[in-house]
């Protein structure tokens, strides 16, 4: 210590500073130290509370999903279940179907529930895949401004779609890859229209954003019934019921061929037990029976008649 | 406007009720962020301080190059962090993804060249005779460096409220590395988002109010500290 008492007394700024530094030489940094007391202390309370969180290892899957499943709350029904009767934990990612399947693709998930049937059955004949397995289905609606300026209710989904077009009243699309998204360029297809222009937006975000872009811009949008119902936005269903309107979720096991880590028995379990008779059952209870009509061993062709 | 009085009950409801979901979530972000900031501080200061003093090729460069990274997008270090630690990424094996040390990680490189760079601003402040004269005092470098570093601690611990202020603040990255997991990896932020999404305004809004809480309890404590140790000089 002494060099630098020696030392700062010949520095040259005069008396304060030698004070100053002389001080803090005698004292330690009590700044410093009273700081990282503090920050420790901090950082203790905070870990106390999360350890038993971050505790248990061992079995664990990745879970890639819409995000209508974690936004509408099903999610959170289920997945607690699935691990008390597995033992297997799920991290589960919430994102639009396409990065799902992208995900699965990769090998970065084990196990998908996505609702883009058109993306699923190609992305299946890639090979990377396992099973897929049907497992639920609620509906799209087409929501928008109570006044329904172009005039879309009681017409078939794809007449609605046109008319949207051809008046130029404004349609705000997910952009985002989504099921829902894959859905609506489906449908703009079968109506013969390339939507571009200024009554065509995109927002690029999930589906509860893009309600809200909607209904303060009081435009169209396609929405799930699901989103639409907890939202409940200030845009009405003025279009709903066409077939052409399922919206169909799937679970797709993943292979060791899509990538080493990949756990094919972890996505067998989970697709096993989400086909199963007691998640059945809680889908087709979840929000009092009116977001999700439970699936499982049906014949994809004959739903919604 | 309802919404935001809404959100302050709800904030004010969680918080005292002592919800364990806001808790939990609370705690992970502290825990966190505080760790990120602490790793930058570790990493940052030392370079900062060789970026201030050095005399060497390419120090110009290099600070600019810190300055810009001051600016990086959290966005951008959460998906290169993300790439990294993917199952078929060169660290895939150590199973980091979607944990809070993967968020440890892209927090501590988001905050890293904000420590970089306002360290060396602040020790440009010190007087540049000061680190001379120690030198030609005999004393070593590192010991030089010490003292130029107790020197200059109050525009330090600003440093250090800056870095825990830029990554207990941003979302990118934490969504994109740690994934959002209830209950594991979900975060002021993230679960913000997330309360948005699914319609729960005043929820969302009562998340944003305990970020700013903790914000204001972790820099007031700073603030003090500092103010004491100027008040005995």
């Amino acid at each position: 210590m002494t060099w630098y008492v020696r030392l700062v007394s010949r520095v040259g700024r005069g008396q304060p500073f030698r004070a100053r530094a002389g001080m803090a030489a005698r004292k330690g940094t009590p700044v410093i130290r009273r700081v990282l007391a503090a920050v420790a202390a901090l950082a203790l309370a905070a870990g106390c509370g999360t350890d038993q969180a971050a505790a248990p290892a061992g079995k664990e899957l990745i879970l890639a999903t819409t995000t209508s499943t974690q936004d509408s709350g099903l999610l959170d029904d289920l997945l607690p279940e699935f691990t008390r009767d597995t033992g297997w934990r799920v991290k589960s990612l919430a994102v639009g179907s396409g990065q799902a399947i992208e995900l699965g693709r990769r090998g970065e998930a084990d196990v998908l529930l996505v609702h883009s049937p058109e993306a699923e059955v190609r992305f299946v004949a890639e090979g990377s895949a396992g099973p897929r397995r049907l497992v639920m289905h609620n509906d799209f609606v087409l929501a928008g401004p109570a006044g329904d300026p172009a005039g879309t209710r009681n017409q078939p989904a794809v007449e609605a779609m046109r008319k949207i077009a051809s008046t130029g009243a404004g349609f705000v699309s997910r952009g985002d890859e989504s099921g829902t998204h894959a859905r609506e360029k489906q449908l703009w297809h079968q109506a013969g229209v390339t939507p571009s222009g200024g009554w065509y937006r995109s927002t690029g975000q999930g589906m509860g954003a893009t309600l809200r872009v909607a209904s303060e811009t009081s435009a169209y949008t396609l929405t799930d019934r699901a989103t639409y119902l907890t939202q409940k936005p200030p845009l009405e269903v003025l279009n709903e019921g066409d077939k052409a309107l399922l919206n169909i979720y799937h679970v797709i096991e993943m292979t060791r061929k899509a990538g080493d880590r990949v756990q094919p028995e972890g996505a067998k379990a989970f697709a096993d037990w989400i086909v199963g008779a007691k998640a059945q059952g809680m889908i087709g209870a979840f929000g009092e029976g009116k977001l999700f009509v439970p699936d499982a061993g049906k014949d994809e062709a004959a739903l919604g008649s | 406007m309802d919404v935001l009085g809404d959100g302050l009950v709800e904030a004010v409801r969680l918080l005292l009720t002592g919800d364990q979901d806001t808790w939990a979530i609370t705690g992970l972000t502290l825990r966190v962020s505080l760790t990120a900031t602490v790793i930058a501080l570790l990493i940052g200061v030392p370079l900062g301080a060789v970026l201030a003093l050095g005399r060497f090729r390419g120090r110009r460069v290099l600070l600019a190059i810190a300055n810009t990274g001051m600016g990086l997008p959290p966005v951008v270090v959460g998906l290169f962090v993300t790439v990294l630690l993917w199952r078929s990424g060169p660290l895939g094996a150590l199973g980091l993804l979607y944990t809070p040390t993967a968020m440890v990680i892209a927090q501590a490189g988001i905050a890293t060249p904000i420590v970089v760079a306002l360290t060396a601003a602040a020790l440009h402040q010190v007087d540049p005779d000061f680190l001379l004269q120690m030198r030609g005092l005999g004393a070593t470098r590192v010991r030089a460096l010490g003292a130029l570093l107790t020197e200059a601690k109050l525009p330090l611990l600003a440093v250090g409220m800056a870095g825990f202020g830029a990554v207990v603040s941003e979302v990118g990255a934490a969504q994109m590395v740690g994934g959002n997991l209830a209950g594991e990896t979900r975060v002021l932020t993230t679960a913000a988002v997330l309360a948005t999404s699914r319609g729960q305004f005043a929820l969302a809004i009562a998340f944003g109010l305990v970020l700013l809480a903790i914000a204001f309890a972790v820099n007031l404590a700073v603030t003090f500290a500092q103010h004491r140790q100027t008040a005995t000089r």
